[in-house]
């Protein structure tokens, strides 16, 4: 197999999946497991009471109940938030703490207050039927319309805001629409979702009281920085005396990215009744308490010259954070939100503020793209719909904006730096994959057919490998953002290769397997790439942001770089001349101008027999390294999208969807178009299917998949996709990210289509069939 | 209850209750673990299994229901260097990325590539509307099962 950088190398991992063969947390069963049922609150918000459990004790098979109160007299402290942000005026966001089982008050449905452990899981959800509670039910706001002026949810956390966060220059932003010949304003939703990775959350853990040692077995997509947290924060136990593994895990979308309430409670109810605990949540409990995603009120103001020139860009923005603070909620509609303001264009003045605010609902937090595909909703939909007030081509208002080429890197008004990119080659190749030229003899044919069609473009940019951990610090987040990586070459020259990135989908195993066999000029059936288990890699940071092969792949880079340097010092050794006068080529250490040359594998083998090391030279070759990035990373391209819409059903029809993507260098074209495909699919969800909808009184109305729209097949086309590459400029392999582009830029391409077709400014998301016909019918 | 069937071409006799799921069955007391179970409602299809020959949601079925059925799962599909051509074409394609709706996906795959009709992309997509997969957005899993079925894909 050629595992050259660059091949479409066919995933090895596949194997255990298209055979039943996979490895989830729910197919492992521990010797004398027990299993978990959580009882949830069925009120938005309400004050617990007394929680009488004798009933649920007495229940057959029940082995233990365990409340909110029995947990805090455990020791286990709150969930925290990884990212503090702060408001305008300098404070601290107002942190409302979030106790893994609720113990005094609940503000969610679907919140837990109690853990049932019994033989069966049929024994436990009995004895959850069978708890007695007193709640005392409360006005919720689950509005996030009202959010400001409704009813406080948290002690001492006034208009329900936790911040209110601003980046840019104000007074440079209203000077530039004094002097606007032309503003476009936009006020619209971007609407919540709910993540649904196919898999459920699940966990399994089990405790050794002879040992002390806990293992988790959990849906993570990043086991240390879960480790981390149930350690240094929540209490659970020594993190040495932690470990974590994430098996084979069923997508995750950024919903698995976060310490949650169930594995916290399960692991440390393993160690009260001294058996497993095993959870796996079902549809409906995924629906309520996994983290939502986006859920954001927008106005956006774009300030233009006669000729289409932006001028300054103005957004405020209201987020709905949820009942509590998730994991890393504060960062997304802020650090990751904000900055990405200025998109592919030479916007000079940009102001931005947001309110970060609480409401009876579910936690709101990163789910793919986090934060990306609101910015590039915002700045996507008013560069169109300016076009459209000016008379403008849309592609052509973008290029007359777009940062050139010869201006990078280019510093933006909302912070970054963009290291590289060719926004005008991006947007070309796509208008020609596109058939863009063709578009009005297809609407003329659509039209013809009573049907009306309709084109919208979309030139996102997204930041990627969140980097580099010294600024990351300095801006509230709890952790650095660098990635590790470990390569372990055997004595017989085989490898095993460690990566602190987590793979749920993403095909690590393979597109890792490909960067080392081919840095090393070995086959790629000689190296194993390991991960999710905090037991086998010293320390890792997961898989979020589009991040794994440009800081995980780059910390493999490096480490390989170090494996090949001391197989200089072993071979030049070995072969009586010095480490600068050996050449290392295609898996060879040779001597310069001889023939006299080692392979790879009779280095490795030299370095585990060491018959004759000179003083310094250390048996072994195994190396790791911490990789920092120094900047973001910036992939960026532009997607097309066509609809056909039936004015009589209102029914969105998406006829093609064209995205050519600039993510850099690419390991791996196939699963790189696989990444696109899904996250276009999600993106598409997003604009015409999906929306997490509570009522006034925060009950979720679309709590299963019988409400909830999710794309299925014969929703979605095939997608056109292509790249462009302009390399990252800081990284080894000159990488940026693929994750999550598909989902970023598709909404509002599709939305920009969307009201192509129908003549009318604005359509809110979802653009489902009785909007669509209601606007185009009135 | 007792209840008769044949998994993966062995005879099994179990004891089990008389509401449990033909699901439950096949995952928790034969572990055949590659039978997924995504939601709770007959939604997502990834629990897909076939019996007497046609696809069905297992979670859908009673144990009870089963009784004389034969039931193949993923497991008594093809093996680790000896694929059905189902399975070697969702890796050919890339039609797949997490895994976790892969076997629903192929065996409700097998019922189109069995039926005889002449599959093109619209009828593979009607006829996967079934199953949720949320990691490729369908394009590569089409793709498999045209090329399965011999079809340009």
């Amino acid at each position: 197999m050629n595992a050259m950088i660059g091949q479409p190398v066919r995933r090895r991992e596949d194997i255990r999946f298209i055979t039943g063969r996979g490895r989830y947390t729910d197919d492992i069963n521990l010797p004398g497991q027990t299993y978990a049922a959580f009882a949830r609150s069925p009120y938005a918000r309400a004050k617990i009471g007394r929680v009488e459990t004798a009933a649920a004790l007495a229940t057959p098979g029940v082995v233990a109940v365990f409340t909110g109160a029995d947990l805090t007299a455990g020791g286990i402290g709150p969930l925290p938030c990884g990212w503090l942000v702060k408001s305008t005026d300098g404070a601290d966001m107002k942190v409302a703490p979030r106790p893994p089982l609720a113990a005094t008050q609940v503000n969610f449905v679907g919140e837990p207050y109690a853990i049932v452990v019994g033989e069966t899981l049929e024994s436990a959800r009995a004895g959850v039927e069978a708890l007695d509670v007193q709640f005392e039910e409360l006005e919720a706001q689950a509005s996030l319309a009202t959010a400001m002026e409704g009813v406080q949810i948290h002690e001492g956390i006034e208009k329900n805001l936790s911040f209110h966060w601003a980046l840019g220059d104000r007074t440079k932003t209203d000077a530039a629409f004094a002097a606007a010949s032309h503003v476009t304003r936009l006020e619209f939703a971007n609407n919540r979702l709910i993540p649904n990775a196919i898999e459920p959350r699940a966990c399994v853990a089990a405790y050794d009281a002879s040992t002390e040692d806990f293992t988790l077995y959990t849906t993570s997509q990043n086991p240390h920085l879960e480790r981390l947290i149930l350690a240094a924060f929540v209490g659970l136990a020594p993190e040495h005396k932690l470990r974590v593994v994430s098996p084979d895990v069923g997508g995750g979308f950024g919903s698995k990215i976060f310490v949650y309430p169930e594995e916290t409670a399960a692991a440390w109810a393993a160690r009260r009744v001294l058996r497993p605990v095993k959870w796996t949540a079902d549809r409906s409990e995924a629906f309520l308490s996994d983290a939502h995603g986006r859920d954001h009120l927008t106005t956006a103001e774009l300030a233009l010259d006669a000729e289409g020139t932006f001028l300054g860009l103005r957004v405020k923005t209201r987020a709905n954070l949820g009942a509590y603070l998730s994991t890393f909620g504060s960062s997304v509609p802020t650090y990751l939100y904000g900055t990405l303001l200025a998109g592919q264009y030479r916007t000079p003045a940009i102001h931005v503020e947001v309110d970060g605010v609480y409401t009876n609902t579910a936690p709101v937090d990163a789910y793919r793209g986090a934060g990306r595909p609101e910015a590039t909703y915002v700045v996507e939909r008013i560069v169109e719909t300016a076009a459209r007030e000016l008379g403008l081509d849309p592609a052509e208002i973008r290029r007359r904006n777009f940062i050139r080429p010869d201006q990078f890197p280019y510093e933006t008004p909302v912070a970054l730096v963009y290291d590289t990119g060719d926004y005008e080659q991006s947007l070309a190749r796509a208008l020609t994959l596109a058939d863009v030229a063709g578009f009005p003899a297809r609407r003329a044919a659509s039209e013809a057919r009573g049907k009306r069609r309709g084109l919208g473009y979309s030139c996102y940019i997204e930041a990627c490998g969140l980097a580099p951990s010294q600024l990351a610090i300095q801006l509230g987040a709890g952790v650095g953002l660098y990635e590790s990586g470990e390569i372990r070459v055997n004595p017989t020259g085989s490898v095993t290769v460690f990566t602190g990135s987590h793979s749920h989908g993403q095909g690590h195993e393979t597109t890792f397997a490909q960067v080392v066999a081919t840095k090393f000029g070995i086959s790629m059936e000689q190296v194993e790439v390991v991960h999710g288990d905090t037991g086998r890699m010293e320390f890792g940071l997961g898989t979020y942001g589009s991040r794994s092969l440009a800081v995980g792949g780059s910390a493999l880079v490096k480490s390989a770089e170090k494996v090949i340097d001391k197989g200089k010092r072993i071979s030049g050794h070995m072969l009586e001349t010095t480490p600068d006068e050996i050449d290392f080529e295609e898996g060879v250490f040779r001597a310069k101008g001889t023939n006299r040359q080692m392979t790879f594998g009779e280095v490795a083998l030299a370095a585990y027999v060491p018959s004759n090391f000179p003083e310094g030279l250390e048996p072994g070759l195994s190396e790791k390294t911490f990789y920092d990035p120094k900047n973001f990373t910036y992939p960026a391209g532009t997607h097309i999208a066509e609809v056909e819409i039936d004015p009589d059903t209102g029914v969105v029809t998406v006829a093609a969807f064209t995205a050519v993507d600039d993510f850099g260098e690419i390991i791996n074209p196939m699963i790189v178009a696989g990444q696109v495909h899904g996250g276009v699919a999600q993106g598409i969800g997003q604009a015409l299917l999906e929306h997490g909808v509570y009522d006034d009184n925060g009950q979720l109305m679309t709590g299963s998949f019988m409400d909830y729209a999710m794309p299925r097949a014969d929703d979605l086309p095939s997608f056109a996709v292509d790249t462009t590459v302009t390399p990252c400029t800081h990284n080894p392999l000159g990488a940026k990210g693929c994750g999550e582009a598909g989902a970023i830029g598709s909404p509002a391409a599709i939305i920009n289509a969307v009201t192509d077709a129908l003549k009318v400014k604005d359509i809110a998301m979802p653009a489902s069939p009785e909007r669509v016909w209601r606007a185009a019918n009135s | 209850m007792k209840v008769s069937m044949v998994v993966n071409g062995v005879p099994r006799e179990l004891e089990t209750r008389s509401n449990a799921l033909l699901v439950d069955l096949l995952r928790h007391d034969l572990r055949l673990t590659g039978v997924h179970v995504g939601c709770d409602t007959s939604q997502c299809g990834a629990c897909t299994v076939r019996m007497n020959g046609a696809a069905v949601k297992s979670c859908t079925v009673l144990a009870g229901q089963a009784e004389g059925a034969e039931v193949t799962t993923i497991e008594g599909l093809g093996q680790p260097g000896a694929l059905h051509p189902l399975q070697a074409a969702f890796q050919e394609t890339h039609g797949l990325q997490c895994g976790f709706c892969t076997p629903g996906m192929i065996m409700t795959a097998l019922d189109l590539l069995e039926s005889g009709e002449r599959l093109d992309e619209a009828r593979v997509r009607a006829g996967l509307d079934g199953n949720f997969c949320r990691c490729t957005g369908y394009h590569n899993i089409v793709r498999a099962v045209l090329l399965a079925a011999g079809a340009n894909a």
